[in-house]
């Protein structure tokens, strides 16, 4: 295979790249020389993404898979892992958006990071995360996905906590790192499973041999699998990390928690789909998690006064969503949601950051208000974005969630039901977002004034670089849309282009025309009814305690439950090992023995007299004795 | 007339008790060293009186270690005494206990 697929091998090839030269020469480069390197090299991934995209285009569509071996890397007995992509229309669609998001970001924070002392450390974490996603994307069994899993887990780690001289950053990156164990451990048991089963971990030898499994071994792995994707796609009940997350820069958490990391687990459902298709309980449960983790998350999200914060539980929610259309067996249309998504939330993400560069880190929306005068361009964008997740059309937000809705409803009217309740409160949340900072009062005049020594300075534009970002992201959420639009089969164009990979697994959606057009018509209903809801309720308003109930405010409580069922009796078992078995047992057997050998040797120091008479008396006993016993023995 | 092996191994045996009962019963340090030498020239003797009872060289030429490892043992214990003798006024046995433990 000699064609433009090759090109493939740049894609994650690039930004490795990147990120050596700034391991090497971070330093030397310094800011911002390292931040335009790191955002070439992503860029350059780009490119070869679209050359890739190009090349499979030029083939049928059903030919449209490759597998690009590079060379082995594990030859380990039966098992024969080897460095290679796998080139197929789903993780060329992941790649695309992953490189091209990832590149506006990259750019965005090179005006965002500017001034930061560490300046070239973080494009460095930030290179090699888009090392690890492209791998994970692109691996072609589940080994070298998971490589990529771990890769990405450990930069989120790193970016999270990459202000590890404050004090929350620290903790918030822990709290991910552990919370992402636990469903990695998932992930290790399932490749286990497949591996103990078929003697493989390629995806493309998987699927053909998933008949052999028994249905219980393949709910089993699917199970698995989800349990690595509800850890690392932050869904109930491993999503408390993601919250805490908000502690890393702000386009760290559009990048990494927003628009592509935490998609992994989507991606990961959508891949396994032949699995899957085999084992409708686990889609049960998938789809069961996804609206309850999508409901729960919005309403949290409504009660949330940090502008981060409001987002990172709008992120979960989405997921959710994600999670529903798995669930239903609609993987293009998680697939849609995913870009979608990754363009409106980004996009929200990076306006948020403009929001607080602009007023020197104020994070709480209490605290902001009228900004629009003085951040006309991030306010304009922000607004795009707002219409998007809100689900107004025509902008993306509004196919996507429309075409998840619809398989819902297919799958069961319950679940439409629970995902229109869930669209309300996301367009409910996002308006009171959007007028707490735009508009309103300019509160933060008088934040200042508490704030002795707060910089007084008033609200600035950002720069050049972010803005660039944030009006490409703000175009491609008014237009995302245009993926996949659900009026004739050829404008189904993302479906069209995924068909051949989640062919023989997708469900036929068996709703009538009419009834199509009328969810659809009731999804955009709603949509304008929780914008008029947010915008009628906080106009004018700042504090409603009757609209932001304490126990949303506290999200339900769980982390204070996690802590006292988890935590506490974590703490708990720790100490009693410390004080019985650590310090009874095993330092009792130690100090007892050295106790004995003490006790010894002060009963036998008496012996020591320190007269010579003495042990002359002794060595001629001695002597004596010995005598004795030969006469003894002779005789 | 020859005097039977059985006196010299009588005489031995004597002069070896005498050594031994004077190390364990004086006090006085160049005594104690004396009654060292003692026993040593007792075992020399019982060494003799076998080689010759024995006709076997090999008792002779252990006296000769014994001779040797006795001088050497009379350089150093002189030494050790002369040291003493220096640092203090009398050199009895007992106000030496320092190693005790």
């Amino acid at each position: 295979m000699h064609s433009l697929v090759d090109a493939a091998v740049f894609v994650p090839a690039l930004p490795l790249g990147g990120f050596l030269v700034l391991l090497l020469a971070g330093r030397r480069l310094g800011d911002p020389w390292a931040g335009w390197l790191a955002t070439g090299a992503t860029t350059g991934g780009f490119a070869a993404a679209v050359v890739t995209y190009a090349a499979l285009l030029s083939h049928g569509g059903d030919h449209r898979s490759f597998t690009q071996t590079l060379f082995t890397w594990l030859p380990v007995g039966g098992l024969r892992v080897n460095a290679s992509l796998l080139i197929d229309p789903l993780s060329v669609t992941m790649a695309l958006f992953v490189t091209g998001v990832g590149a506006l970001i990259h750019l965005y924070s090179i005006g965002y990071m500017r001034g930061d002392p560490d300046f070239p450390k973080y494009f460095l974490y930030l290179n090699l995360f888009a090392f690890s996603m492209l791998a994970l994307v692109l691996g072609d069994s589940l080994l070298v996905t998971f490589l990529g899993w771990e890769g990405v887990g450990t930069c989120s780690y790193l970016l999270i906590s990459f202000w590890f001289e404050r004090e929350r950053p620290p903790a918030a990156g822990k709290k991910a790192f552990v919370t992402n164990r636990v469903g990695d451990f998932g992930f290790l048991l399932a490749m286990f499973l497949v591996f103990g089963s078929l003697g493989t971990l390629r995806y493309t030898e998987v699927f053909a041999h998933a008949g052999q499994l028994s249905r219980g071994t393949v709910t089993a792995i699917t199970l698995l699998l989800f349990l690595g994707a509800v850890g690392k796609s932050a869904q109930i009940p491993l999503y408390i990390w993601l919250p805490d997350a908000m502690e890393g820069p702000t386009p760290v958490s559009a990048l990494i928690h927003a628009a592509t990391m935490v998609t992994a687990g989507v991606y990961l459902m959508a891949r396994v789909s032949p699995l899957l298709s085999r084992a409708p309980d686990t889609t049960t449960t998938i789809a069961v998690i996804g609206v309850a983790t999508a409901l729960i998350a919005a309403t949290i999200a409504c009660a949330q006064d940090d502008i981060k914060k409001v987002l990172a539980y709008s992120t979960i929610s989405q997921l959710g969503y994600m999670f529903l259309a798995v669930g239903a067996g609609a993987y293009a249309a998680a697939v849609f949601h995913m870009v979608t998504h990754a363009f409106f939330k980004a996009l929200l993400f990076l306006g948020a950051g403009s929001v607080i560069h602009g007023l020197h880190d104020e994070q709480d929306m209490k605290r902001m208000g009228g900004l629009r005068r003085w951040m006309p361009v991030t306010a304009a964008t922000f607004i795009v974005g707002w219409l998007a997740i809100a689900g107004v059309p025509p902008f993306a937000g509004f196919w996507s969630k429309d075409a998840i809705l619809l398989n819902a409803y297919d799958k069961s009217p319950v679940l439409w039901a629970l995902g229109l309740v869930t669209a309300l409160l996301t367009a409910y949340y996002m308006s009171r977002q959007v007028h707490l900072v735009f508009f309103g009062r300019e509160r933060w005049r008088e934040a200042d004034r508490h704030d002795a020594g707060g910089a007084g300075a008033e609200p600035h534009e950002a720069p050049w670089t972010m803005l660039v970002a944030l009006v490409t992201l703000a175009l491609l959420s008014v237009a995302g849309g245009a993926l996949n639009l659900p009026f004739t089969p050829k404008l189904k164009v993302l479906e069209h282009w995924l068909h051949p990979v989640f062919g023989p697994t997708l469900r036929e959606v068996s709703v009538g025309s009419g009834l199509e057009v009328g969810l659809a018509l009731g999804s955009a209903a709603v949509a304008l009814l929780g914008v008029a809801l947010g915008l009628a309720a906080w106009r004018g308003r700042v504090e409603r305690p009757a609209l932001e109930p304490e126990v949303l405010r506290r999200a339900w409580y769980v982390d204070e439950a996690v802590s006292a069922l988890v935590a506490g009796p974590g703490t708990e078992a720790a100490e009693v090992l410390a004080d019985k078995v650590d310090a009874g047992t095993i330092d009792g057997a130690v100090n007892g023995l050295a106790a004995l050998v003490r006790g010894a040797g002060t009963r036998l120091r008496r012996v020591q007299t320190g007269y010579v008479r003495n042990y002359a008396l002794g060595v001629a006993c001695g002597a004596v004795l010995l005598l004795a016993y030969a006469v003894v023995r002779a005789g | 007339m020859t005097v039977s092996a059985g006196w010299y191994l009588t005489l031995s045996a004597v002069l070896f008790t005498i050594g031994a009962v004077g190390l364990l019963v004086r006090r006085n340090v160049l005594v104690m060293f004396m009654c060292v030498e003692l026993m040593l020239n007792a075992a020399n003797l019982a060494f003799v009186t076998f080689a010759r009872q024995l006709d076997d060289i090999g008792g002779q030429s252990a006296v000769f270690f014994v001779l040797v490892v006795a001088a050497a043992e009379v350089v150093v214990g002189l030494g050790i005494i002369v040291a003493i003798f220096r640092r203090r006024a009398g050199a009895t046995a007992d106000d030496l206990n320092l190693l005790k433990g």
